[in-house]
């Protein structure tokens, strides 16, 4: 009897919580590690670019006003959802990286318990990064942060599940949304994670995930007038100067590229939270 | 309404020099140029003084100057630094009225305000940072991202470029110079150009401080020297508040070269008033947040926000407060608007105001005798304005007032936030679980509830959007000059 021939997948892209075919009809080859073919991702255009800040933007007002033990509960799930799936991801991380099953179970196992991380910082980067100030007259003086809004990521080439999840929990956890350029030579687990992230109530539109050419689709998310921020981590360092230079238009708030490669696997600290949150301070008069 | 008999402040306590240098390395030196400028007064279009426009090769002397100290300032133990900082604040404490007098001078605005609000600010701001300069490691920045271990204390980052607006000289020239002092930078500070003095006042106080050479440094000039400091390869940080148009021209140049950046912009703030506010403490509010020097604050309550079913009563009684204000010799210690800074100034004002009536809005002024002499324009308001009109939309930077009305809480955070700018709003209600709710809705980085300009070094001070980035004041406003 002959083997039975796989149903495959399609990797599409993922915006406002579907998974559209990039509208340009766009796709390209993905290559394992070792140059064998493993599926044709979808290569986003700049109308499914500006599809997904305009759903990113849609969730903004839900998501950041959702409680923060709401959020830290949805960051919770999708770990859970991970884990369900850690298999499925063990063996596209061996595609995509080329390294032994046993490391992609140990970075499995990492993007998962970095999920958990930053699930618990929901409800507490607010209280190590908000203050009462004591001002120097009768007011009630109070400073609280906020999340910027849409930022646009542009998640490592390496590390297609750590690296991604590293660059996309911090960001959402404190009530932005984003658009995420994925690897753009091992983008499908970024759609496989996307299939984690729709069936973890997370709201549709608070991740959209764009694969395709990061040369081309970052400097278009740089320039949009309707992204607050981008998080050049993933950037080449010319394409990460041209964003930069794009990003000044609206004042985007900018996180450059690492000088040196980042170690997916060190306590991450509260950095990639801080870069895309606002302080507020609202000031009251104290008096009978 | 009664007459105020005269009450000038004397001008004896200041001493201006007929021309300035620059303060580099702890010295007065002469400008490698020829470029040189006179700094007037606004009210009288008097001469004060000469300065030095300083070239590129002025700033970067400069520069070195602030390179060469920062081996030894920032190896200083942060108790040191602190006393040095505490000693500048009491220097200002003790020549305040000078400080005062010298600012009132050279920017226009009231004695009343200079005396009351900028220098105690500048003073206290001193005090404040000089405070952390010993307690960095307490500060929460101690973890670092990149080793993972706690406990150092967070390092300077270098040279620091500051350019600062001419709106509030010697308080912008605090909120810059103190945090990046006592975080262990050394700097290099250039005054806007039409404000000069209080800046090179504050080299003397940083000479009798015994302040060690080249930690501070002063370049006067316009743009040009502005641009030379800003894209100086031997700047590590760059601070800047100003406009929007020159902090996006700044955020652009910095692009790729690793310079870290702090942003302090426009604004087109919405001062909110409900129908169950207090409306005689509000209509003061109102006042005082555009009317407050000149209307020339990036965080002035320029545009009001009126509930529709009040809106009658507030004008009125707005249009009446505003009949009793006194505008005219700065140096007079009775008056509320002084001169507006610059003739450049004083045409974008018009401009915008022309704009107003062209495009539909009705403009009121009270009856207001406006000097011979000097730049003056009288407290403005204008009703009838729409979302789309240019005084709803841009920052006029001057007494002008934009008047629109709304209905619901939900409409009020609409128009509110209808702007590409962030940086401060107003709410005035009686009811407390309504501030929460609008606070929380608002996207500006400072508001004010039943209050407005009110500033203080521990409340965090900057913008959302394109209002800038970067905070100046409190915990918050060390980050920006740490390595962290």
């Amino acid at each position: 009897m002959s083997e039975r021939l796989a149903v495959r997948k399609t990797y599409k892209l993922f915006i406002g919580g579907a998974f559209p075919r990039s509208e340009s009809g766009r796709s390209y080859a993905v290559t394992s590690s070792k140059g064998d073919f493993l599926a044709n991702a979808a290569k986003a255009s700049r109308k499914d670019a500006r599809d997904a800040v305009a759903a990113a933007r849609k969730a903004f007002p839900g998501w950041s006003s959702a409680t923060p033990y709401n959020r830290g509960q949805i960051l919770y799930r999708v770990a859970e959802m991970l884990e369900g799936r850690r298999a499925q991801f063990v063996a596209e991380v061996v595609d995509a990286d080329g390294v032994t099953a046993k490391k992609a179970g140990e970075l499995v196992d990492a993007a998962v318990d970095r999920l958990v991380w930053y699930a618990g910082w929901s409800d507490k980067i607010g209280a190590i990064r908000g203050a009462a100030n004591p001002v120097a007259g009768p007011y009630f003086n109070l400073s609280t942060v906020e999340p910027t809004g849409v930022v646009a990521v542009v998640a490592p080439p390496t590390g297609p599940l750590l690296g991604l999840v590293s660059v996309i929990a911090p960001v959402i956890v404190t009530g932005n949304t984003c658009v995420v350029v994925a690897s753009e030579r091992a983008p499908l687990p970024s759609i496989t994670l996307a299939e984690v992230l729709a069936t973890s109530d997370l709201p549709g539109g608070v991740v959209n995930i764009l694969t395709g050419s990061a040369g081309e689709i970052a400097p278009w998310l740089a320039g949009h007038m309707d992204v607050n921020a981008v998080d050049l981590t993933g950037a080449d360092a010319d394409v990460a100067v041209r964003c930069e230079e794009l990003a000044a238009e609206n004042l985007k708030r900018v996180l450059r590229p690492p000088l040196d490669r980042i170690d997916w696997l060190a306590d991450p600290g509260t950095d990639r939270m801080t870069a895309f949150l606002e302080t507020k301070t609202v000031w009251h008069p104290i008096g009978v | 309404m009664f007459e105020y008999a005269p009450a000038p402040e004397s001008r004896e306590i200041v001493d201006i020099k007929p021309s300035y240098g620059l303060f580099i390395g702890g010295e007065w030196v002469d400008s490698q140029g020829e470029n040189h400028h006179k700094t007037i007064n606004p009210a009288s279009e008097e001469v004060l003084a000469e300065v030095a426009w300083a070239t590129e090769a002025d700033v970067d002397r400069a520069v070195r100057a602030a390179r060469a100290a920062f081996t030894t300032w920032s190896a200083l133990p942060g108790s040191e630094r602190a006393k040095y900082i505490f000693r500048i604040a009491r220097i200002i404490q003790e020549r305040s009225r000078e400080l005062a007098v010298l600012e009132t001078l050279d920017n226009g605005k009231p004695i009343r305000e200079s005396r009351d609000v900028d220098l105690p600010l500048v003073a206290a701001h001193f005090f404040y940072y000089a405070g952390w300069a010993d307690k960095l490691r307490y500060a929460g920045f101690g973890r670092r991202t990149t080793d993972g271990h706690s406990g150092e204390d967070p390092r300077p980052l270098g040279v620091a470029g500051q350019v600062i607006p001419w709106n509030f000289p010697l308080l912008m020239l605090a909120w810059k110079i103190a945090p990046a002092l006592a975080c262990g930078n050394t700097v290099v500070l250039k005054p806007a150009e039409t404000t000069p003095l209080t800046a090179l006042a504050f080299a003397d106080i940083c000479r009798q401080a015994d302040l060690p050479p080249g930690v501070v440094n002063i370049v006067t000039g316009a743009g040009e020297t502005g641009a030379a400091l800003v894209n100086h390869p031997g700047v590590d940080k760059v601070a800047f508040t100003g406009s929007t148009e020159v902090g996006r021209m700044i955020a652009r140049s910095v692009a790729g070269t690793g310079k870290r950046l702090s942003l302090e912009l426009g604004g087109k703030a919405a001062n909110i008033v409900f129908e169950d506010a207090p409306l005689d403490q509000a209509v003061e509010g109102i006042v005082n947040g555009i009317f407050f020097n000149q209307g020339h604050v990036c965080c002035a309550g320029s545009r009001l926000l009126v509930q529709e079913s009040v809106a009658d009563e507030v004008l009125d009684a707005l249009k009446r407060r505003l009949s009793t204000l006194r505008l005219g010799d700065p140096m007079d210690k009775n008056t509320d608007i002084g001169a507006i800074n610059s003739a450049a100034q004083l045409a974008k004002i018009r401009e915008l105001a022309e704009a107003g009536v062209n495009e539909g809005a009705e403009r009121w002024s009270p009856a207001c005798p406006i000097p011979e002499r000097g730049f003056w324009f009288p407290p403005t308001v204008f009703t009838g304005v729409a979302q789309s009109h240019r005084i709803a939309r841009e920052e006029i930077f001057g007494p002008v007032l934009s008047v629109l009305t709304f209905r619901t809480p939900a409409e009020a955070v609409e128009k509110a936030n209808n702007t590409p700018y962030g940086l401060s709003a107003g709410i005035w209600t009686e009811k407390g679980s309504r501030i929460l709710w609008m606070a929380d809705r608002l996207r500006a980085g400072v508001v004010w509830a039943n209050t407005f300009n009110r500033f203080d070094p521990t409340s965090p001070f900057g913008g959302y959007k394109e209002s800038g980035y970067g905070r100046e004041g409190g915990r918050h406003g060390l980050e920006a000059y740490l390595a962290v």
